[in-house]
C-alpha cells in the first residue's frame, strides 16, 4: 500500500519512482538486479500482515540461499543487499555471513562495495567469519583504487578486533605517511580505532600523527586532531609531548576563527565547526592541570569567545566547547568570568538546547564558581517555569546549589512556589531540597518552621519519613513559637487531615501545647476560639478517619492522652475515648490505649508527671537524623554529654510508653537536658527526671549544681541551689522533693532576707509534691543585694502531708557557689 | 565517539541502523526499542538531548523519519546536532528533495553515504562538496563496472 511520502524538505510531492506502478513496469521490463532488489522491498512493504511479510520473506530467503550457493552470476551482490534489507526489518540473516567474505574477496568494485557493507552489519569482532576477511583487508589496503582502499579502511575502523588491528597497524601507519589526503585523513581515524582497541599501539602512530598536524586539507587535520586526542588521554607521556604543539593548534584555530567566509567548510557563518570543536576539546586536554599551556592559548580562547557567532548551533557548539575547555584549564579569572557570562547568555537563548546545555554546564561549575553563577539566578529561577521537563529538572539543580543566606527568602519563595506546579515526578526531591536549604539557611525558627508546613501542605505526601521527627524537634526547639505554631497547625488539621505527615506534626503538637490553643490568645497570630470540645473533637476526627493510617492515629491517641494533663473540664471524654480504643482491633492502639487506660486507674497520681510537657529534643542525640549543616555547630557537643544522653526514639510520642515501662522496672532512665542548669526555663518546664535517677542509682549523671539540703523533715526534703551570683545580689531555686507514700499538697515557701536586701519570689512550678520522689516543685527567688551586706535567709514551709498541716522554719546562713 | 546511528519512521520502523562498537544482536535490537520508546514519546518542543544509562542521547525529527545518535559523556551535543543536519544535507544533495522512501528503496545508498562522513564513529570529512565528489566516484566506478562486465556477458566470456 501507498506510503505517506513526506519529503524532508520543502517539497510535498510524491516522488512518482516509487510508486507501486513505476517499479512494477520497471521490474516486468528490465529485471536488472538493481531493479529487482526493489521489486522486493516494494512486494514485502506490500504485505498486510505480519504473517504475510514472514512468508514473502522466507520465500525471498531461500531463493536468496539457492542464489548463494550457484556459481558466480553476477547477482550475488544484489542478492546480499536483499538479505541486508530483511536483516534490518530484524529478521535472521547470519547465512550471509561467509557470502560477504566471498564478495570481500572479489575483484569486482560493487562486489566488495556490498561485501563490506555485509561484513559491517552482519559480522562484528564475536563472529567467527571476521578474521576470515583479515587477508581481503590487507590486499584491499594496497590496491590501485582509493575507492576500494576506502572500503577496507572503512570496515577496519567499524568492526576490526584487537588481533584484525594487531595484524594490520603497520599498514595503517604507511598509509598515515604516503598517500593521498583522501586515504590519509581515513587511515587517522582507522588508527583512532586500533588504539581504541589495542592502546599500546599509541605509540606506532604517535610520530605520524604528529606529522599530520602540518597538513592543510580539513578532512586530514580532522583525523590528525581526533587521533592526537586519543593518543593523548591513553598516555600520560604521549600527552606531555603534545603540549609542545599547543602553540601549532593555536595558529590552526586562530586561522579558522578570523578567516574570511570559506565556502567549502562554512556552516553558518563558522568556518568548520566540527574542526575548531575538536582543536578546543584537544587544547582542553593539553591546559588541564599545566599552567604553561593554559597560558598560552589564553588568548585564542578569548578571540574565539567574543568573536563568535552564536545566532545558530554551529556558532553556539563552538562558543559551548570554549566554556568547557575555559573551564578545565587554568585559565585567569577574567576568562573565567566571560565564559560563565556565555553560559548566563545562553540561558536566555529562544532555543531550548541551549537553554539546556546552559544548565548542565551550570551545574558543573556551580560549586567552584559559585559567585559567578549567583549573577545568573535569576534567569535560572526563571527557567523552572520552561516547559520542558529536562530543563525544569535542570533548573531545579541550579537552584537547589545557589541558595545561600543572602538569597535564600526570595528564592525560598520561588522554590514553594514550583513545588506547587512542578511535575510529579520531582516533588520528593523538591521537597528534600527545601528542607536542606532551609535547615541550613533559615533566616528565623518562624521562618523555618513556616516553610516546613508549606512544604507539608503542598506536597506532604511526598516528603521522606524523616521530615515529622525533625519538624518536632525543630518546633521544641523555637520555645517562644509554641503558640504560634500550635495554632497554625490547629488550623491546618481542621482544613485537611489527608496529609499524613502533617496531620502526625498536628497531632502531636495540639498534645503537647493544646493549653496555649485554649487559652485565646496568642502573640504572634490570630488566636482561635475554641473550646476543649472543639479540640477533641479535631483529634478524634484524624482517629477515626480512614484515611489516617495506623502510625497517624497513633499520634492522634497520644495526643489526646497527654491533654487529659493540659484541660480541665473534658477529662471524661479523654477517658472514654481511651477505654473505647482499649479494644481496638489495631493491636498498637489497643497497647496505648490499654496502657493510657492503666494510667488513669492504677497510676493517676503519676499522669501529671508522665504526661508533663517535653524537653528540648537536642539535635545531635543518636536518633535524630541531622541535615547536612554546614560547618562544626553540632561538633560543640562533648563526648561526656553523649554518654548520659539516651537514644530519643524517633517518635517522640514513644517516649510515653517507654516512661510507662520504666515504671515497671529498672530501665533507662530518661534523661532530660544534659546541659548545666543556667538556665531556668520557664515554670512548666520543670524537670521531672532527677529523682528517678537517684532511685536507679549507679548511672553517670551530669555533674549535678552543687545543691545544699536546706530543710528535711516528714519525708519532705528542700534544697537550694545558686543559679548566679554577682556583687550585688543572687538568683537561687528552691526545690523541694517528697519521699513518701502520697502526694504533699498545698506547698507554699515563704522567705525572709536582711533589711537592705531586696526580694522577689518567682511564682512556684506548682503547689502538689508528688509522691515517691517521683516530681519537685521549685521555685525561683532573686535577691538583691546593693549594700552588699552578708546575705542570710529564713524560709518557712508550710504544707499537708497526708491530711495533716505542717509548718515549718528554715535558717539559710550560707549558700553555695553558683555552678560556674 | 558516536556509538550508534539509527533512522526510525514515526511508527518506529527501522530505517537505518549503523553500530561503531560490537554489540550482541539482542541488546542491538533492545537498544534500537528503548530509543524508539524513548524518542517517540517527546513532545513536540521538547529538547533534543537525552540521557540514556551513561550516554547521551540526540535526536533531531526530519519530516516522517527520526535521526537518533547515541553519544559518549564527553561529546559536545550541539555540535551532534550538527552532524545529523550534515548527513541530512549530504541525502538531500544525493538524492534530490530527499523523502523517506530514498532511504527505504536505497538503503545500501544511505549507508555508503554515511561511510564517507562517519568513519569508526567520527566525523571523517568536513567538506560537503568532498563528500558528494566521493560518492559520485564510486558510483561511476560501480556504474563502469557494471557496464563492462554486461558487456563480457555479451561477448560471452566466463
Amino acid at each position: 500500500m501507498a506510503e505517506v511520502m513526506l519529503p524532508l524538505w520543502f517539497s510535498h510531492e510524491a516522488k512518482e519512482l516509487y510508486s507501486n506502478q513505476s517499479i512494477q513496469e520497471a521490474a516486468d521490463q528490465d529485471m536488472s538486479p538493481s531493479v529487482r532488489l526493489q521489486e522486493m522491498i516494494r512486494v514485502i512493504r506490500g504485505a498486510r500482515t505480519q504473517g504475510e511479510e514472514r512468508g514473502v520473506i522466507q520465500r525471498e530467503c531461500a531463493a536468496i540461499r539457492a542464489q548463494f550457493r550457484q556459481a558466480d552470476n553476477g547477482t550475488r551482490s544484489h542478492n546480499l543487499a536483499k538479505l541486508l534489507y530483511v536483516h534490518m526489518l530484524g529478521y535472521p540473516a547470519h547465512f550471509g555471513q561467509m557470502e560477504c567474505v566471498r564478495l570481500i574477496a572479489s575483484p569486482r568494485y560493487n562486489e566488495k562495495r556490498v561485501g563490506y557493507l555485509g561484513a559491517m552489519m552482519l559480522l562484528d569482532e564475536n563472529q567467527d567469519a571476521s578474521l576470515l576477511i583479515t587477508n581481503s583487508i590487507k590486499n584491499d589496503l594496497s590496491h590501485s583504487s582509493q575507492y576500494v582502499q576506502s572500503l577496507a579502511l572503512c570496515t577496519l575502523a567499524c568492526m576490526g578486533s584487537a588481533e584484525m588491528c594487531r595484524d594490520l597497524a603497520p599498514e595503517i601507519d604507511r598509509l598515515l605517511r604516503a598517500s593521498n589526503s583522501y586515504i590519509k585523513k581515513k587511515a587517522a581515524l582507522c588508527a583512532v580505532h586500533i588504539v581504541r582497541k589495542v592502546p599500546e599501539l599509541g605509540e606506532l602512530f604517535t610520530p605520524a600523527a604528529r606529522a599530520l598536524l602540518s597538513e592543510k586539507n580539513h578532512g586530514v587535520l580532522h583525523g590528525a586532531v581526533v587521533l592526537i586526542t586519543e593518543l593523548c588521554e591513553r598516555n600520560i607521556d604521549t600527552l606531555e609531548q603534545f603540549r609542545k604543539v599547543v602553540p601549532e593548534l593555536v595558529q590552526i584555530m586562530k586561522g579558522l576563527v578570523m578567516s574570511g567566509y570559506s565556502p567549502e567548510h562554512n556552516v553558518a557563518g563558522i568556518s568548520d565547526p566540527f574542526l575548531q570543536v575538536r582543536i578546543l576539546r584537544l587544547l582542553r586536554i593539553l591546559g588541564r592541570n599545566n599552567d604553561t599551556a593554559s597560558d598560552s592559548m589564553n588568548d585564542l580562547l578569548a578571540q574565539v569567545a567574543t568573536n563568535t557567532d552564536s545566532s545558530k548551533t554551529a556558532g553556539s557548539a563552538v562558543l559551548y566547547e570554549t566554556v568547557l575547555t575555559v573551564m578545565d584549564i587554568k585559565s585567569e579569572s577574567g576568562l573565567r568570568v566571560l565564559a560563565v557570562n556565555i553560559l548566563g547568555r545562553f540561558l536566555l537563548n529562544n532555543d531550548r538546547n541551549i537553554r539546556y546545555i546552559s544548565m548542565t554546564s551550570l551545574q558543573k561549575i556551580v560549586q567552584t564558581d559559585h559567585n559567578a553563577v549567583q549573577r545568573h539566578r535569576g534567569t535560572i529561577v526563571d527557567c523552572l517555569k520552561d516547559q520542558d521537563a529536562s530543563v525544569k529538572r535542570r533548573a531545579l539543580e541550579l537552584s537547589l546549589a545557589l541558595v545561600s543566606a543572602v538569597n535564600i527568602r526570595s528564592l525560598m519563595k520561588e522554590l514553594l512556589l514550583f513545588l506547587s506546579s512542578c511535575p510529579p515526578e520531582l516533588r520528593a526531591h523538591t521537597a528534600s531540597g527545601i528542607f536542606n536549604a532551609a535547615e541550613r539557611y533559615a533566616p528565623s525558627q518562624r521562618w523555618h518552621i513556616d516553610t516546613i508546613l508549606h512544604v507539608l501542605t503542598t506536597a506532604g505526601g511526598d516528603v521522606r519519613d524523616e521530615t515529622v521527627p525533625n519538624l518536632i524537634q525543630l518546633i521544641t526547639t523555637a520555645t517562644d513559637l509554641h503558640c504560634y505554631t500550635v495554632h497554625k497547625l490547629y488550623r491546618a488539621l481542621v482544613t485537611d487531615i489527608s496529609v499524613q505527615s502533617l496531620v502526625q506534626v498536628a497531632c502531636w503538637c495540639i498534645g503537647e501545647y493544646g493549653d496555649l490553643l485554649l487559652t485565646g490568645e496568642c502573640e504572634e497570630t490570630e488566636p482561635v476560639q475554641v473550646t476543649e470540645d472543639d479540640v477533641l473533637d479535631a483529634l478524634e476526627t484524624v482517629l477515626q478517619s480512614h484515611m489516617s493510617s495506623p502510625a497517624t492515629r497513633g499520634f492522634a491517641l497520644t495526643a489526646t492522652m497527654k491533654l487529659s494533663t493540659r484541660i480541665t473540664h473534658n477529662v471524661d471524654r479523654i477517658r472514654s475515648i481511651v477505654s473505647i480504643y482499649g479494644s481496638c482491633i489495631d493491636v498498637e492502639l489497643q497497647q496505648r490505649a490499654v496502657e493510657y487506660n492503666a494510667l488513669f486507674k492504677k497510676y493517676d497520681h503519676m499522669r501529671a508527671a508522665v504526661l508533663e510537657r517535653m524537653p528540648v529534643i537536642d539535635k545531635s542525640s543518636p536518633g535524630h537524623t541531622n541535615g547536612e549543616s554546614a560547618g562544626g555547630t553540632i561538633k560543640e557537643m562533648e563526648p561526656t554529654k553523649l554518654t548520659n544522653e539516651l537514644v530519643l526514639p524517633k517518635e517522640p510520642a514513644n517516649q510515653v510508653c517507654d516512661l510507662l515501662d520504666l515504671l515497671g522496672g529498672p530501665g533507662e532512665p530518661l534523661h532530660p537536658t544534659p546541659a548545666p542548669s543556667n538556665t531556668v526555663k520557664g515554670p512548666v518546664m520543670s524537670t521531672s527526671g532527677g529523682d528517678l535517677l537517684d532511685l536507679l542509682g549507679g548511672l553517670e549523671v551530669t555533674p549535678a549544681p552543687p545543691c545544699v539540703k536546706v530543710y528535711e523533715k516528714n519525708g519532705v526534703t528542700l534544697k537550694l541551689q545558686t543559679d548566679k551570683q554577682t556583687d550585688t545580689g543572687m538568683n537561687i531555686t528552691l526545690t523541694a522533693t517528697n519521699s513518701t507514700e502520697a502526694d504533699i499538697t498545698s506547698l507554699t515557701l515563704q522567705a525572709a532576707v536582711p533589711k537592705s536586701v531586696q526580694l522577689q519570689m518567682k511564682a512556684p512550678s506548682g503547689d502538689v509534691i508528688p509522691a515517691h520522689g517521683l516530681g519537685l516543685v521549685t521555685q525561683t527567688v532573686l535577691l538583691n543585694n546593693p549594700n552588699k551586706v552578708s546575705l542570710k535567709m529564713r524560709v518557712r514551709v508550710c504544707y499537708t502531708s497526708q491530711g495533716t498541716l505542717c509548718q515549718d522554719m528554715v535558717q539559710i546562713d550560707s549558700f553555695p557557689s553558683p555552678t560556674w | 565517539m558516536m556509538r550508534f546511528l539509527l533512522l526510525f519512521s514515526r511508527q518506529g520502523k527501522l530505517r537505518l541502523q549503523k553500530w561503531f562498537t560490537p554489540i550482541p544482536e539482542r541488546e542491538k535490537k533492545k537498544i534500537v526499542r528503548d530509543m524508539t520508546t524513548m524518542v517517540l514519546a517527546r513532545k513536540p518542543r521538547s529538547c533534543n538531548f537525552l540521557h540514556w544509562k551513561d550516554l547521551k542521547i540526540v535526536y533531531k525529527r526530519y519530516a516522517s523519519l527520526y535521526f537518533c545518535c547515541g553519544l559518549d559523556a564527553e561529546e559536545n551535543e550541539l555540535l551532534a546536532l550538527e552532524m545529523l543536519h550534515r548527513y541530512v544535507e549530504l541525502l538531500d544533495k544525493y538524492f534530490g528533495n530527499v523523502c523517506e522512501l530514498d532511504i527505504i528503496f536505497n538503503f545500501e545508498k544511505a549507508y555508503f553515504i554515511l561511510d564517507e562522513f562517519l568513519l569508526g564513529g567520527e566525523v571523517q570529512e568536513t567538506s560537503k562538496q568532498v563528500v558528494s565528489r566521493a560518492i559520485e566516484a564510486s558510483d561511476l566506478l560501480q556504474e563502469a563496472e557494471i557496464d563492462s562486465t554486461d558487456y563480457d556477458l555479451e561477448l560471452g566470456w566466463p
